[in-house]
């Protein structure tokens, strides 16, 4: 039943609309060129991932990737990112607002 | 000082050419005193677009090199009485001049006249890199398409680097037909991408072929609706309020709301 509601107004109707794929398409290229053209956005956004994870975990720091992936039709941002130590008592940390609150 | 503006798009064949040929014309129309430097080194076009390739004497690798003074290498467009073209050289290359050359050249130009409007050569290597070097604004050129949007936002991010004002953006070779259909991107949607204030929108016209074949650029013909679109971008770049040109290209209540100003502005 869907299928055939698909067909009939779905597929045909907007498959002509080539004009949003391109858009899409454009949308999906341009995250990919701006994040490569800019290292140092990269390296701002890693100082700023750093800083707020070790006020939770002793993370090595030197280790850690961040990349953007492409997956079907999304881009996800990947962090790999090893874990030395948790820290103790997290609950009392200066980030816990969400624990506090 | 006048103000210098480069006309680039990153893609080549988008349009520059016809743009600094076409808003060039209708500044001087408009009264300013304009001059027009062909920085595309080794494939000048600006000339023949222009109607002007048989008047060349000096180019600006001449210039450049100290063959002879800029004024001589400057041709006077006889249909305008203060529009001036400083052609490229044919046969150097882009490396014949520098950054810094480019940069004098513009600045010594900038005190004779209103405009400088610099043709930029395709590409973002050192064509580019001189085409933009003495420039205090750009006008980025794309055709909506998904390659040529694609390298306009290459070259905003790379303009951003420079001192300059935020770069406009012209449309060109819109066809309202193909728009209207959904086969086209809408200016909405390309804006949407590029997020840059939108300087101007040239319909795909014939009559940009039938002006180049003839040397004249289509600004001098009154019927040509690219040539009306280039006049209000013209317009537009000495701050007037011009409203867009009806392309039938916007549908929703943008679209009609404009046409309600431009009922009363013409
Ligand atoms: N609005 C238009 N309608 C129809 N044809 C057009 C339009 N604009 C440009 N053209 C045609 O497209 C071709 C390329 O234009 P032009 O030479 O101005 O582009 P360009 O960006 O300067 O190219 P290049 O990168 O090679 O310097 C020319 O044949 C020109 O006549
Ligand atoms: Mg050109």
């Amino acid at each position: 039943m869907l299928e055939l509601l698909q067909r009939i107004f779905g597929r045909e109707s907007t498959g002509g609309q080539s004009k949003d794929v391109a858009k899409e398409r454009l949308r999906m290229v341009l995250i990919h060129d701006r994040a490569s053209v800019t290292p140092e956005v990269w390296e701002a956004l890693k100082v700023d991932l750093i800083r707020v994870i070790t006020q939770y975990l002793d993370i090595d720091e030197r280790a850690m990737e961040v990349d953007l992936q492409n997956e079907k039709d999304a881009y996800a941002l990947v962090a790999s990112i090893p874990v030395l130590r948790v820290k103790r008592n997290l609950g009392a940390l200066p980030g816990g607002e969400a624990a506090k609150g | 000082m006048g103000e210098v503006c480069v006309i680039t798009s990153g893609k080549g064949g988008v349009g520059k050419t016809t743009t600094t040929a076409n808003l060039g014309a209708s500044l001087a129309a408009l009264g300013k005193s304009v001059v027009l430097i062909d920085a595309d080194i080794g494939l000048r076009n600006l000339d023949v677009v222009m109607g002007l390739e048989n008047r060349i004497v000096y180019h600006l690798v001449d210039v450049v090199e100290g063959y002879c003074r800029l004024a001589q290498a400057l041709i006077k467009d006889k249909r305008f009485e203060n529009l001036c073209l400083l052609p490229a050289a044919q046969t150097k290359d882009k490396t014949a001049v520098s950054p810094e050359q480019m940069r004098g050249l513009c600045k010594e130009l900038a005190q004779d006249f209103d405009f400088v409007l610099v043709d930029s050569p395709a590409g973002i290597e050192q064509g580019f890199r001189n085409a933009i070097s003495g420039a205090n604004q750009a006008i980025i050129v794309a055709t909506p398409e998904v390659s040529s949007v694609r390298d306009a936002d290459r070259i905003i991010g790379l303009l951003e680097a420079e001192d300059m004002r935020p770069p406009r953006l012209i449309v060109n070779r819109l066809k309202p037909a193909m728009v209207k259909r959904g086969d086209m991107m809408d200016i909405d949607d390309i804006l949407d991408i590029l997020a840059v204030e939108l300087l101007g929108v040239v319909p795909d016209d014939d009559s940009i072929v039938v002006s180049t074949n003839r040397g004249e650029p289509a600004v001098l013909s009154a019927s040509s609706r690219a040539g009306q679109a280039y006049r209000d971008i013209a317009r537009r770049v000495l701050g007037e309020e011009v409203a867009f040109m009806d392309l039938d290209a916007r549908p929703g209540i943008f679209g009609r709301l404009r046409r309600l100003f431009a009922a009363g502005d013409r």
